[in-house]
């Protein structure tokens, strides 16, 4: 090691550049091996590092002076045979996973350039393993090892780097510094091309590597509790824990600290450590004892005693222990500096502590795992499952050994499954990115390749509808004890509700809850949720418009579902399927409902949807949720006969605005398109028909279709961004809900139709094609046009003459609203469609400054509106990107 | 080599001999010089060292090298090794 505090001088960087550029060129040219060269030259590596086994561990023993030969025997053995085990079969080149089922493919990217240190502690099997594991994943790796173990790490780095490159692997695939400074390796962290510091060896090390900015693996320190349990087998935890413990004399980080042993056994496991050849030491030696191995002003342990022998610890101490003595044990009564015992000691001596609960033993080990062992590893033995749990919850461990020696637990592939390994991740405990046992997957950026799936959709609608003059009949085939028939005054009074009655099984017991006409209230919806227990309901019958229908529709929730909260229901949502919040599926009591429509444009007879009044919060909630469409819908023109023109005309545009937006829908399917392409034709063939002759059978009928059909579309690919303008339009100045999407209509086809400022992330969509669908309608409805820009237009001119037959106001200003009226309320209005749930489907991502022009065309009125050239929009787009 | 434009195919068996007799003739040389690499399927470090070497002589004598057929395994190579915007790439 050269001298710390002199500048490196440009001979020391041309070395160290030389270094970074041959470990650069290897790394480049290995990218080209595939999995079977990198096969073919690991295996002949590994075989090359069990031969020499024993001939690195003297070399490790000769120059650390630490340890024990026959156990860094066995660690060179385990970083070779195990680790190969391990990897043999693995794929790190190319694709090494796949997952059909989500259509993800994991692709292996080598790393590059891997500066990396090895320590003192377990010098030779650290090298060994790293370059298996840099063979393995293709990488380039620069070897610092700790300054009193570089001869044996740079013999060790040799014989796997003629060994790799007689085998195909690229020259300058390992080098290893031939001396170095902490300026060498302060250079070399922060070295450009060097895309990672794997950094095994001592709190200062790892410290500067985190802190070289750069990617990072480094190991923290340890200080390992085990708990011995009252319920584990003593003989076996004693055996293991002086396996471990005087395994290379302690110098494995994992090993065991500080023993917590409850009171019952204590005496018994002292004495059988005793018996096993561990010195258990008095008041007086231990206080001795960590004098010695502990630095007072540090509190770490002494260098001097890291993996030396017991015996040779006591005699440096001066304690008189047997000639055999294996270990030395001293009794604590507490943890922290007052007990300097109970931190890491990487040599053969063991604190141990008696427990007289096992909340105090926990509370110990913790204490134990906070005082340097943070996120390294914690031993228990224990027969107790719900004890083992417990501990694992509370120590704060990447690795948790159960029953088992502790260090060569930790190394894994010995006791357990866990992933053979010479360098332990601590977590962020540790200060350290990982809690794995580090391994060739760290080795490797892992690519994701990510194809698109094709989403699932859905086609969701209600059990039985039937349609036509008289469809109310099909009441008779559902008997009940007990119906309810929502309705309101007035449909009671003109006599509907005695139509439903007449058409009902004889003798089924039938009461009426008469509602008022209006978007329900909660404490309506609750006061029916009372008269369906009283009554003990089986079966719902919803007659009248949208509102009563709803209000059914939350009764009949809450009355199944008592514990169901409507304002948690009320959550928003993107999608559907993925909502936070489910609806109730246990049921305390079940109701059929049945839904009879006497308007022609809501749909709610076959919707998931319903719209509550928060009155004490004055706001409206809409609920969603196919548990909410009813499970019968009888579309029977009679109850729409004597709809009046403007109520006709109203529910009648709402139809064909759920119709044109399911259309063009980001979630729309085939299934939606061939309902909202039907609803578009019967909408324009029949209703100014049903307009100008309310009493034309066939024409309110097929409208009456229409508002079905079209509910069917929107049910499941939903409504868009007309639907966000009218909502908050038609709150703020009383406009009806139909009338206000008529309001909005032509400009939104318009808009939609134009090429988007923004498009709307949708995987059901595999293109933009609004414009296109706007076409098709054209297409069907007859109205001619060469180019979609001539079938668009054409669209939007139908639909403007269709609203002017129907008498529909040409603007908003026609409504009587000032200009100066609306321009204040504007801000107010485009935030409020934006929050608007509406428009999350729509083909076209709304910026709110185009919200808010919509609502000024909108407010000038139609007559003006002009379709953009979508191929002018394109040059135009693609000329500001 | 005096020539203007000069077209040399790169033996795949040996690539760095082949590339170190491409700059012993580069001596006078002006122009632009194209190394056919398709028949060249994987290089070695000891390739990627004549490159290297060949694009400092290039620099110093006014001569453009382009190299031609590199599959995308090698350009990839070229890249990391941070020598590929020190050619010219021909399809």
């Amino acid at each position: 090691m050269t001298d710390n505090a002199s500048p490196l001088s440009e001979e020391r960087i041309a070395y160290l550049e030389g270094l970074v550029r041959q470990a650069r060129t290897a790394a480049a040219v290995f990218t080209q091996c595939t999995q079977e060269d990198v096969d073919r030259i690991v295996k002949p590596m590994v075989l090359a590092g069990l031969e020499q086994a024993q001939n690195l561990a003297r070399l490790a023993i000769e120059e650390t002076k630490l340890g024990v030969l026959e156990d860094k025997v066995i660690k060179n053995m385990v970083a070779t045979e195990f680790v190969y085990n391990y990897v043999k079969d693995k794929r790190t080149v190319g694709t090494i996973r796949e997952f059909p089922e989500s259509g993800l493919v994991e692709v292996a990217e080598p790393i590059g350039v891997i500066f990396s240190l090895t320590p003192i502690t377990n010098p030779t099997s650290t090298v060994l393993f790293k370059c298996i594991m840099a063979i393995k994943t293709r990488n380039a790796v620069i070897f610092s090892p700790h300054p009193s173990a570089w001869r044996c790490c740079s013999e060790a780095v040799r014989i796997m780097y003629e060994t790799a490159v007689k085998h195909g692997a690229p020259e300058g695939v390992f080098t290893c510094l031939e001396s170095h400074s902490l300026q060498d390796n302060d250079y070399l962290m922060h070295h450009k091309d060097v895309r990672l510091i794997d950094a095994t060896g001592g709190p200062g090390a790892v410290k500067a590597a985190y802190s070289s900015g750069k990617p990072a693996l480094g190991v923290g320190s340890g200080n390992t509790p085990v708990y011995l349990e009252k319920t584990a087998d003593l003989n076996m935890a004693v055996v293991d824990i002086i396996i471990s413990k005087t395994f290379d004399n302690g110098t494995i980080c994992a090993s065991e600290q500080t023993v917590v042993i409850d009171d019952e056994i204590y005496d018994s496991v002292l004495k059988k450590f005793a018996d096993l050849g561990a010195h258990i030491c008095n008041e007086k030696e231990t206080e001795l004892l960590a004098r010695t191995v502990i630095d007072p002003n540090t509190g770490f342990m002494q260098p001097m005693a890291v993996g030396q022998k017991a015996t040779t610890i006591a005699r440096f101490v001066g304690l008189s222990v047997k000639p055999k003595t294996k270990l030395l044990i001293a009794p604590i009564q507490g943890v922290g500096r007052a007990y300097p015992l109970s931190v890491e000691k990487l040599f053969p001596v063991l604190a141990v502590y008696r427990a007289k609960s096992v909340d105090e033993a926990l509370k110990v080990c913790l204490d134990v795992n906070h005082a340097g062992g943070l996120g390294h590893t914690a031993v228990i033995f224990s027969r107790n499952d719900e004890i083992i749990q417990k501990f694992s919850e509370v120590i704060n461990a990447g690795r948790i050994i159960v029953n088992s020696p502790g260090s060569i637990g930790a190394l894994g592939a010995v006791y357990n499954d866990l992933v053979p390994t010479f360098s332990f991740g601590c977590g962020t405990g540790g200060g350290n990115s990982t809690t794995d046992n580090v391994n060739i997957y760290h080795y490797l950026n892992i690519k994701r390749l990510a194809r698109r799936r094709q989403a699932h959709m859905w086609f969701r609608v209600p059990n039985q509808i039937y349609f036509n003059m008289n469809a109310v009949e099909n009441l008779r085939q559902f008997p009940s004890r007990s119906t309810i028939i929502i309705t309101s005054p007035f449909l009671e009074q003109i006599g509907h509700v005695d139509i439903v009655r007449r058409n009902l099984p004889p003798q089924t017991p039938v009461h009426v809850m008469v509602i008022p006409d209006a978007e329900p209230e909660v404490k309506v919806v609750m006061h029916g949720v009372e008269t369906l227990n009283f009554y003990k309901a089986d079966q719902i019958i919803a007659l009248g418009g949208g509102s009563v229908i709803d209000a059914a529709k939350i009764m009949k929730l809450k009355y199944e579902s008592p514990q169901a909260d409507l304002e948690e229901l009320a959550a928003p949502f993107l999608d559907l399927r993925k909502r936070v919040v489910q609806y109730p599926t246990e049921k305390t009591n079940r109701a059929q409902l049945i839904a009879i429509s006497t308007t022609s444009g809501t749909g709610s007879e076959v919707t998931p949807f319903a719209v509550l009044m928060d009155k004490e919060r004055g706001r409206k909630v809409t609920l969603a949720d196919y548990s909410l469409s009813p499970d019968v819908a009888i579309v029977d023109p009679q109850f729409v006969m004597s709809m009046p023109k403007g109520l006709t005309a109203d529910t009648g545009i709402d139809c064909l605005t759920h119709a044109l937006e399911a259309g063009v829908s980001s979630y729309a399917s085939p299934y939606t398109d061939s309902n909202a392409m039907q609803a578009i034709r019967l909408v324009f063939k029949y209703l100014p028909i049903a307009y100008e002759h309310p009493h034309d059978e066939e024409a309110r009928s097929m409208m009456h279709n229409a508002a079905c059909i079209a509910a069917l579309a929107f049910s499941n690919a939903s409504v868009g961004v007309n639907h966000a303008l009218a909502h908050a339009f038609g709150a703020r100045f009383g406009v009806a809900h139909g009338r206000a999407n008529a309001l909005m209509l032509p400009h939104v086809i318009a808009y939609n139709a134009a090429v988007p400022t923004k498009f709307m992330p949708s995987p059901y969509q595999q293109a933009y094609v609004a414009h296109k669908k706007y076409a098709t309608i054209a297409d069907l409805l007859g109205l001619g046009g060469h180019t979609i820009e001539e079938k668009v237009q054409n669209l939007v001119a139908a639909t403007e003459q269709l609203l002017d037959r129907l008498a529909i106001p040409r603007s908003i200003a026609d409504l009587g609203i000032s200009k100066e009226e609306f321009e204040r309320a504007i801000p107010d209005l485009a935030k409020i469609a934006f929050d608007d749930p509406s428009w999350r489907s729509n083909p076209r991502m709304p910026l709110v400054n185009e919200l808010v022009e919509l609502f000024w065309s909108a407010y000038r009125g139609r007559g003006v509106t002009k379709v953009a050239s979508t191929s002018q929009q394109q040059t135009s787009q693609l000329q500001t990107v | 080599m005096d020539s203007i434009a000069v077209l040399l195919k790169i033996d795949g068996e040996r690539v760095a001999g082949a590339l170190q007799e491409v700059r012993e003739k580069l001596d006078g040389a002006q122009g632009e010089i194209v190394l056919d690499f398709s028949s060249v399927r994987r290089v070695d470090p000891h390739a990627l060292r004549a490159l290297e070497d060949l694009a400092g002589s290039a620099d110093g004598k006014a001569v453009k090298v382009v190299l031609r057929g590199v599959n995308v395994d090698i350009y990839k190579v070229l890249k990391l090794a941070q020598l590929a915007s020190r050619f010219s790439f021909l399809t």
